[in-house]
C-alpha cells in the first residue's frame, strides 16, 4: 500500500505537486496527465527518488523520507529511456548488476536471471550486447533489471513512448500479467481501460481519481 | 573495449583472477623484450592463443582498430630512435592490447568487476570503497556505445540541418545530451538501489 499524505513539492518557485493525498492499494494503477501535469514528480515519489517539500509518502508503513533504500528495495521503477539505465555490456549482466549488492550465492543470482529473463522473454538473448538490441528489447530489459529483484511495487513511467506497436502492447502485456502492484505512467488511454483505478493530473493537482471511463473522459474533457 | 563472446575454449574456462593475472606478467614480459625478434617471437604467441581459443577472427578486427596509434608512433620512433626500436615499441603496445583484448573477449565483464572489487577490497579501511570503483569501471565501459550513439545522432542532426563542419553545432548539443544522459543514469542507479547515497533532491 502507498500512502500520499499532503504532498506539496517543487522546484526552484514553481509547484509541480500541490497537496496531493492519495492512498493506492489497488493491483493496477495508471496515472495520466498533459505534459508538465506533476505525474512524473508524483510517480518519483513512490520510491524516494524524489522527497516531497511538505507532506509524507509511506511505502508500505515506510517512510520515503527517513527509509529510502528499504522503500527502495520494495519499490522498482522503470523509466521511459531503457538506455539511461543498462548499465552492462551484455543483458544477462544487466540484469544481474541489480543483484550485485544483495549478497546472493552465485546459484541463486543465476536463477533469479533466468527466470526474469524467462518472464519477458529475453533468455535468447542473454549473452547478447545490450547496446545493441532494438529499443523494445531494451525496455524489456531495464523491465527484467527491475523485476529481477523482485519488488513488491513497480512504478513505470511512460515506459512505452520510444517503442513501436508491437513493443508496446509486449511491455503492457507483461505489465498486466506480474503479480506486483503495478503504478503506470502513460499517455496512452486505451492501456488504461483495464487498469482498476486511473488518477488524472493537472497543473500539480490531483483533479480525478476512479475508474478508468470516467476517469479518462475527464482527462479528455480537461483538454478540450 | 571488446564485447565477451561466449565461448568454451580453455581461456573462457580459466578464473578471471588467473587470466588477469596472466595479462599482467605478460605485460611485464614484454618490457623485457627489446629486439625486433623477440617482438615476432611475441606476436607468434598472441597469433596461436587466438587459434587455440578459436577467435582467430577476431584479431584482424583488434589490429585495424589500432591503426592510426600504429602509424603515428612508427613515425614518432622511427625519425627519433630508428626502425628497430619503432619495431619494439610499436610491437609492445600492439600486442599487449591485442592480449588485452583476448582476455575481455573470454571474459564477462561482471567477472572482470568481482575481481578488481576483490583486490581493492583490503584498502576499504583506507577509504577505498571498492565496489563504487568497480561501479565507476563498468560505468566507463557502458559509456563507450552510449556516447558514439550520441555523437551520431548529433552529427546526422547537424548535416540534416546543413551546419556540417560547424564545431559548435555539433559540441554543444553532443556535450548537452551527454550530461543529461549522465543524470538519468545517475537517477536510475538510485532507483536500482545501486547507490547508497542520500535521495535526489532539487
Amino acid at each position: 500500500m502507498i500512502e500520499v499524505r499532503g504532498v506539496t513539492h517543487g522546484y526552484a518557485e514553481h509547484d509541480v505537486l500541490r497537496s496531493v493525498s492519495a492512498t493506492l492499494t489497488e493491483r493496477r494503477i495508471a496515472v495520466i496527465g498533459a505534459n508538465g501535469s506533476g505525474k512524473s514528480t508524483f510517480a518519483r515519489l513512490f520510491n524516494g527518488l524524489v522527497v516531497p517539500r511538505e507532506g509524507e509518502v509511506l511505502v508500505h508503513g515506510l517512510s520515503t523520507r527517513s527509509h529510502a533504500a528499504a522503500v527502495r528495495r520494495s519499490v522498482g521503477f522503470v523509466f521511459t529511456d531503457p538506455d539511461a539505465q543498462i548499465v552492462m555490456p551484455t543483458v544477462a549482466e544487466d540484469i544481474a548488476f541489480g543483484l550485485r549488492r544483495r549478497g546472493l550465492p552465485p546459484d541463486e543470482v543465476r536463477r533469479r536471471v533466468f527466470a526474469a529473463m524467462s518472464t519477458v522473454g529475453l533468455e535468447i538473448f542473454a549473452d547478447h550486447s545490450s547496446h545493441l538490441l532494438s529499443s523494445g528489447q531494451k525496455q524489456l530489459l531495464a523491465l527484467c533489471s527491475v523485476l529481477v529483484t523482485e519488488p513488491r511495487v513497480l512504478v513505470c513511467d511512460e515506459p512505452t513512448t520510444l517503442l513501436d506497436l508491437r513493443g508496446t502492447r509486449r511491455v503492457l502485456e507483461i505489465l498486466q500479467a506480474l503479480p506486483q502492484q503495478v503504478v503506470l505512467v502513460t499517455h496512452d488511454l486505451d492501456s488504461v481501460a483495464d487498469y482498476d483505478r486511473v488518477l488524472v493530473f493537472d497543473e500539480g493537482m490531483l483533479v480525478a481519481d476512479g475508474p478508468p471511463a470516467a476517469a479518462v473522459d475527464h482527462y479528455r474533457a480537461l483538454i478540450g | 573495449m571488446n564485447t565477451y563472446l561466449p565461448g568454451r575454449s580453455w581461456l573462457h574456462l580459466l578464473p578471471a583472477s588467473v587470466k588477469l593475472a596472466g595479462l599482467a606478467a605478460a605485460m611485464v614480459a614484454l618490457l623485457l623484450v627489446d629486439s625486433p625478434t623477440g617482438i615476432a617471437a611475441a606476436v607468434g604467441v598472441t597469433v596461436l592463443l587466438y587459434l587455440t581459443v578459436g577467435l582467430a577472427r577476431a584479431l584482424p578486427e583488434q589490429v585495424w582498430s589500432l591503426r592510426w596509434l600504429v602509424a603515428a608512433l612508427v613515425v614518432l620512433q622511427a625519425l627519433t630512435a630508428g626502425w628497430a626500436v619503432a619495431v619494439v615499441v610499436t610491437g609492445r603496445v600492439v600486442v599487449a592490447v591485442v592480449l588485452a583484448g583476448l582476455v575481455t573477449l573470454t571474459t564477462r565483464v561482471v567477472d572482470l568487476l568481482d575481481v578488481f572489487e576483490r583486490v581493492l577490497r583490503p584498502l576499504r579501511p583506507v577509504g577505498v570503497d571498492s565496489e563504487r570503483v568497480a561501479l565507476v569501471l563498468a560505468l566507463a565501459i557502458r559509456a563507450v556505445p552510449v556516447v558514439a550513439g550520441l555523437a551520431a545522432e548529433v552529427r546526422d542532426a547537424q548535416q540534416a540541418r546543413g551546419l556540417r563542419g560547424s564545431v559548435r553545432a555539433y559540441a554543444v548539443p553532443l556535450v548537452v545530451r551527454t550530461l543529461r544522459h549522465a543524470d538519468a543514469l545517475g537517477e536510475a542507479l538510485i532507483a536500482r538501489g545501486l547507490d547508497d547515497s542520500p535521495p535526489l533532491r532539487p
